[in-house]
């Protein structure tokens, strides 16, 4: 989603309003109920948020200069930074070692990648399709990517071929490196 | 309940990611500096020993993905690492070949404008730069293209010798020392009454 991001796709800068900021806080811990015990925290209430408004109607939100979440629809989707700090609230997957480098590079992720012995799956029942989830990789601590699934993980399991994750955000993508000023 | 993340100050991922990144050398010496710690526990057993073989073993040895494809992406790393340790090299070359150039010029009788150009090399800001020569000198300041339609940052009033001075600080606090500035004073100035033409005008002014 990312690929090209530049200076020149902000639209508009603006400052949110304290009720707006706290239906944002609710809507995110409804999408990501484990989040409630900190959102507090992680939000603070005199904290400033700021919208950002981009090309292709993907809006960022900034909590006092960094970007902690944006979305381009609906769903609110958090930034590695956001999630680096609290990285327990949010569905996890894992890929191998040999996979990272492609992850780095934005690659969609592939089955074989998710399914192999350094790799990780959630059991079943697993995740539903079309929902975003944290790319962590083996042996490293913290997430590098985040993602969409474009199929649920059991049929990445029993499938294991093709396109199982759509890249969205990942380290060193220019939302990475984006600066609010 | 948060947790803190040291990102890497070279190459802005978590440490664990540095060597991805192709410029492990870098990473490895600021880690060292500023969190001796992580330096340990990520790159600790590696001082024991011979340096390169118990690098690749150790990653070796926790990772599953296999001996082979194991040294195909160590190799596919070290390649990384030297081309991106080559390009940052073309870039610092073409970095101390290129040149600031600042030129005063004359506008009526008791005004100047100082342009500066070639900046773009340096990777500096020029909208920035304008905002803080603006309120600096307290005179207008913008960015506008020039003759070869390239970038230049234009600022109202004589302050040839203060940008000069303003520049180089800054170049220098990126690490960039002795960057060629040429100095084009296509205005005389009025201070200096001596000189073939500069007594002529002033003294018609009188």
């Amino acid at each position: 989603m990312f690929r090209k991001f530049t200076k020149e796709d902000i639209h508009s800068r603006s400052k949110v309003k304290s009720s707006v900021q706290r239906n944002l806080k609710s809507k995110l811990v409804s999408q990501f109920p484990q989040l409630e015990e900190v959102i507090d925290e992680l939000i603070q209430k005199k904290s400033q948020i700021e919208l950002i408004k981009c090309e292709d109607k993907i809006q960022l939100y900034t909590v006092d200069g960094e970007v902690y979440f944006f979305q381009q629809f609906d769903e609110l989707i958090p930034t590695l930074k956001l999630i680096h700090k609290y990285p327990q609230a949010f569905p996890t997957i894992q890929v191998d070692r040999g996979a990272i480098k492609f992850v780095l590079s934005g690659a969609n992720i592939m089955c074989p990648g998710l399914t192999s012995p350094g790799a990780r799956l959630p059991e079943t029942p697993g995740y539903e399709k079309d929902s975003i989830i944290i790319i962590n990789a083996e042996n490293k601590e913290h997430a590098l990517a985040v993602g969409k699934l474009l199929m649920s993980t059991d049929d990445i399991a029993s499938i294991n071929k093709g396109h199982g994750v759509e890249m969205i955000h990942h380290l060193g993508d220019p939302l990475w490196n984006f600066n609010i000023d | 309940m948060l947790q803190e993340v040291v990102y890497c100050g070279v190459c802005t991922f978590p440490p664990e990611y540095c060597e991805f990144t192709g410029k492990l050398k870098r990473c490895k010496v600021w880690l060292k500096e500023n969190h001796s710690d992580l330096y340990e526990k990520l790159y600790g057993d590696e001082e024991v020993g011979d340096k390169e073989v118990s690098g690749v073993a150790k990653n070796l040895a926790d990772s599953s993905i296999g001996e082979e494809r194991e040294e195909k992406l160590e190799k596919d790393l070290k390649r990384l690492q030297t081309k991106q340790e080559n390009r940052e090299q073309r870039e610092l070359a073409k970095k101390l070949s290129s040149k600031v150039v600042i030129k005063r010029e004359a506008r009526t009788k008791r005004k100047f404008i100082v342009a500066i150009s070639g900046l773009e090399v340096f990777e500096v800001d020029m909208k920035k730069l304008a905002k803080t020569f603006a309120s600096k000198f307290a005179t207008g300041c913008s960015v506008s293209k020039n003759a070869e339609k390239k970038d230049e940052v234009v600022i109202q009033g004589d302050v040839l010798e203060e940008v000069q001075k303003h520049i180089k600080g800054m170049l220098e606090e990126k690490g960039l020392k002795d960057v060629k500035m040429e100095i084009i004073d296509s205005a005389k100035k009025k201070k200096q009454p001596e000189g073939a033409e500069g007594a002529p005008a002033t003294n018609g002014k009188k």
